[in-house]
């Protein structure tokens, strides 16, 4: 017996079935109902997996294309939306529920009346639905009505122009309103949809094990046609490191966060290939433009120049990014290639501190990140190098930081001089990064680091987000990126390329510039 | 009387471990209602409203004794980060830490002890130097260096044994105790016994070589300890052979320090091994905390805190009863007393 175990012991390892595909994850999903996730390690396992929303992103770019909904009108005040959905579409079953009817408006009006109303008897009691009021959808949205089974009407209470792109949104997922109701009746209750989801999308759940692996099973009878991975499983493995080790085993068939020192090492293997894009996303140091001497132009200008972008780009990101100098990255709509970057020149610099007050520059602190995340893989490293930078036009920088909490609390109060943070995009759309990360109501949220409100920048970034026209909006955000460049508030680094590091046989895989992993239309060559 | 004060002594006991588990988290600064909203921000009227829903809005003195009479009867709360009760998270994620740890110390314990004995028999030899500084050498290594040698060369090098988790992804195991050992083997799941096995090998070697340190330290000490007593010496002065000495006069009265030892680190072992639980994304308690401490996800740290804290002292009583079992000194002691 003994010896049978131990030969047993000793077998190979990795008979892996060959419809299993492996994708190694960087954390636990906090929930599997999309509607009240807010990070990204959730909506890849719950809303990318299991669901669909009215509209969907064309795969690899931020375009808006029909999913549920076939097709919509808008009305001429453009506050009234009309989604025409598609018929014939089925959702999961589980062995709590069969579904006895399908997809319909009555989901539709379902899910969004229950993230706007609290008191919507299929409301999750004290669930916030965070991303939702993130997005303000619930001080945009007067009513959902359904006309016909398959007709839903949206009123607005004022244009937006992003509202379209919310929709294709994680937290905008159509959940079933008949398993809800059934959850209410068989006494189980709401908190269900987040152990137990159903969808109508390309996988259905089928087991989770904290910390260690998600399953799923291919939706046969998924309305875009059943996908052509069997058995889709999340294997949780949190140092990257080790992910990059499993990769190297075999043991996984794509990895989620590489990180840039391990990608040449990984381009070497002839088992695994990468692919990349440009990423939605940007970091930057803000001046705290309401503290001294940061509320001077010509200190921000003077700091600007003594920084050397180009090192900080090959220390830190090592080609894996480029340069950045306006608040919203190059592969999104309305990016303005005329603005200036500042250029690297001590003297200048110097000669701008002396005019600005400070002959002998000044002490001040620099806060850095506390977390890896892909716009800024290393937030000490940067301010490190800032600080040797600056020490050589006589500004002595103190190099703080905290854990992520407290960072997060204590730079909304306004507490930094200058600060590293960054953003990915949520939705293709610049108000999504200038009025989030720059608008003055951002200010009082607590997001708009700089603290910098600018009235005519503001006043920009309000008619932009109620024009329609795509032409009219892209002056709009032009003139405040010059606006932008002018005033300094931040002082933009760079934006990341995303690295997919994934087994030489994984055929169909699409980078998502906004980092979704999506694994409908992947599948395995022999 | 004995019942009144066996009474007071709990009771004690348990408001210093409520109190400690409910302010340790809450002395340190971050906000969990911002960690929840991230690098957005948010109105002052969203963060009180998310403030609110996590209870966290009530005056402090008012939070506690809710926190301590539901700890009472075993209720901890829901995770403010999964929102699933903080109970059903542990009964899956405790099985996992007890099982790495017994794997762990159950090599440890056993190659501590005989390489103790070697050492101490050999003294000053060869084998003891080898012995001791091999045993110091595992224990000085950083966890996380020595895990990765381990990884990179038993797993991608060798391919000998998978270079992280707790069993191939290929099996499902329907949930009955919580322990791979035991629920592959209930349903009846041989391959994913073996499998299971496997798994456990690098997480465990690596974790095992912690304990093994001090154990065969300790082993040793106490060996030579004893060793030195003067029964030891009437023992070998009557000519008695050596063997018979070693194991029925030396060990016997060594071993009381040895268990106390092993005690020791199983209370470590038992509260979750943090950096070999990441390494090997082995889903114990370790991970889960330290995660839950990042997040500020108070009623899981609470709950954490409240664990360790009882898993040291029922570890320590343990230990302590069957110290007074083997140790024929303390027997006596106990029985003239």
């Amino acid at each position: 017996m003994k010896k049978v175990f131990l030969a047993a012991l000793l077998l190979p390892l990795f008979a892996q079935a060959a419809d299993n595909f492996i994708f190694c994850t960087e954390g636990s999903p906090s929930s599997f109902n999309p509607q009240i996730v807010t990070d990204g390690t959730s909506m890849n396992a719950s809303s990318q997996a299991i669901f669909n929303r009215l509209v969907e992103f064309k795969p690899g770019t931020t375009e808006v294309m029909p999913s549920l909904a076939e097709s919509w009108t808008l009305s001429k005040d453009r506050k009234t939306y009309t989604f025409k959905l598609r018929k014939g579409v089925k959702f999961h079953a589980n062995a709590a529920f069969t579904p006895t009817r399908e997809f319909n408006a009555n989901d539709v009006v379902y899910t969004f009346k229950t993230q706007l109303d609290p008191k919507h008897p299929l409301s999750i009691p004290a669930a916030s639905y965070d991303y939702f009021k993130a997005m303000e959808l619930d001080a945009l949205i007067s009513d959902v009505k359904k006309t016909d089974d398959y007709t839903v009407v949206f009123e607005l209470k004022r244009p937006e122009s992003p509202f379209l792109a919310n929709l294709g949104m994680d937290f905008a997922s159509v959940l079933s309103e008949e398993y809800a109701q059934s959850l209410i009746k068989s006494g189980k209750g709401l908190k269900t949809l987040e152990t137990a989801p159903i969808g109508t999308g390309p996988f259905v759940f089928k087991s989770y094990q904290k910390d260690s692996t998600i399953k799923y099973t291919a939706n046969p009878t998924y309305w875009k046609g059943k996908p052509k991975i069997e058995n889709l499983i999340f294997v949780i493995v949190a140092d990257s490191t080790v992910r990059t080790q499993k990769m190297k085993s075999g043991e996984c068939h794509i990895m989620s966060e590489v990180q840039p020192q391990d990608i040449e090492a990984l381009s070497k293997n002839p088992a695994v290939k990468i692919q990349n894009a440009a990423g939605l996303n940007v970091s930057y140091i803000a001046f705290n433009t309401e503290k001294k001497p940061f509320d001077n132009l010509k200190v921000r200008e003077a700091i600007s120049l003594a920084l050397n972008k180009k090192s900080y780009l090959d220390v830190i990101y090592k080609a894996q990014g480029m340069a950045a100098k306006n608040p919203i990255p190059p592969t999104m709509w309305s990016y303005n290639n005329k603005t200036a970057d500042s250029s690297y020149d001590v003297e200048k610099a110097k000669k701008l501190l002396a005019e600005a007050g400070h002959p002998n520059g000044f002490e001040t602190e620099l806060w850095t990140m506390p977390v890896a995340r892909p716009y800024l893989p290393n937030g000490k490293k940067l301010g490190e190098l800032v600080q040797a930078d600056l020490a050589k036009i006589g500004v002595k920088v103190k190099l703080v930081t905290f854990d992520w909490p407290t960072y997060l609390e204590k730079s909304k109060k306004g507490d930094h001089a200058m600060i590293q943070f960054g953003w990915t995009g949520d939705n293709g759309d610049p108000d999504n990064f200038m009025n989030v990360m720059l608008g003055c109501a951002a200010v009082k949220a607590g997001s708009n680091y700089a603290r910098w409100c600018h009235k005519e920048f503001d006043n920009l970034l309000q008619q932009a987000k109620e024009e329609s026209a795509v032409a009219k909006r892209t002056s709009l955000y032009m003139k405040a990126q010059e606006i932008f460049a002018k005033e300094k508030p931040w002082y933009p680094v760079a934006h990341s390329k995303q690295n997919k590091v994934m087994s030489a046989k994984v055929q169909g895989y699409k980078i998502s510039p906004l980092g979704n992993e999506n694994f409908e239309a992947v599948s395995l060559s022999k | 009387m004995a019942i009144l004060k066996g009474l007071l002594k709990v009771t004690g006991y348990f408001l210093f471990i409520s109190l400690m588990s409910f302010s340790i988290i809450r002395l340190i600064p971050g906000d969990p209602a911002l960690h929840i909203i991230g690098e957005r921000g948010a109105s002052e009227e969203r963060v009180a409203e998310i403030r609110k829903n996590l209870g966290l809005d009530q005056p402090l003195p008012i939070q506690f004794l809710k926190f301590s009479a539901n700890a009472l009867v075993g209720n901890f709360g829901e995770s403010t980060v999964s929102k699933q009760p903080v109970l059903s998270e542990f009964k899956v994620l405790w099985p996992a830490t007890v099982e790495l740890a017994f794997v762990a110390l159950l090599w440890s314990s056993l190659v501590g002890l005989g390489l103790g004995m070697l050492a101490a028999v050999k003294r000053n030899s060869f084998w003891d130097y080898g012995a001791v500084s091999l045993s110091t050498l595992g224990f000085a290594m950083p966890i996380f260096w020595w895990g990765l040698i381990v990884i990179f060369f038993f797993s991608v090098k060798l391919g000998l044994f998978p270079v992280s988790g707790r069993i191939d992804v290929m099996f499902d195991i329907p949930y009955k105790t919580g322990f791979y050992f035991l629920d592959t083997l209930l349903s009846g799941q041989w391959d994913a016994f073996v499998s299971a096995c496997k798994y456990v090998v690098l997480p465990a070697f690596v974790l095992g070589t912690v304990p093994l340190a001090l154990i065969v330290r300790v082993s040793r000490a106490s060996i030579i300890d004893v060793a030195e007593e003067d029964y030891v010496r009437t023992a070998r002065s009557k000519g008695l052979p050596y063997k018979q000495i070693l194991f029925k006069h030396i060990f016997k009265n060594a071993l009381p320090q040895i268990l106390t030892s092993i005690g020791l680190a199983m209370g470590q072992l038992l509260t979750g091994a943090i950096l070999t639980e990441t390494l090997f994304s082995w889903p114990g308690m370790g991970r889960w905390i330290i995660k839950s401490i990042e997040a500020r996800d108070y009623p899981v740290v609470q709950a954490g805190v409240f664990y360790s804290m009882l898993i040291v002292i029922i570890v320590n009583w343990i230990t302590d009863e069957s110290v007074k079992i083997v140790s024929p000194k303390m027997r006596d002691q106990q029985r003239g007393g």
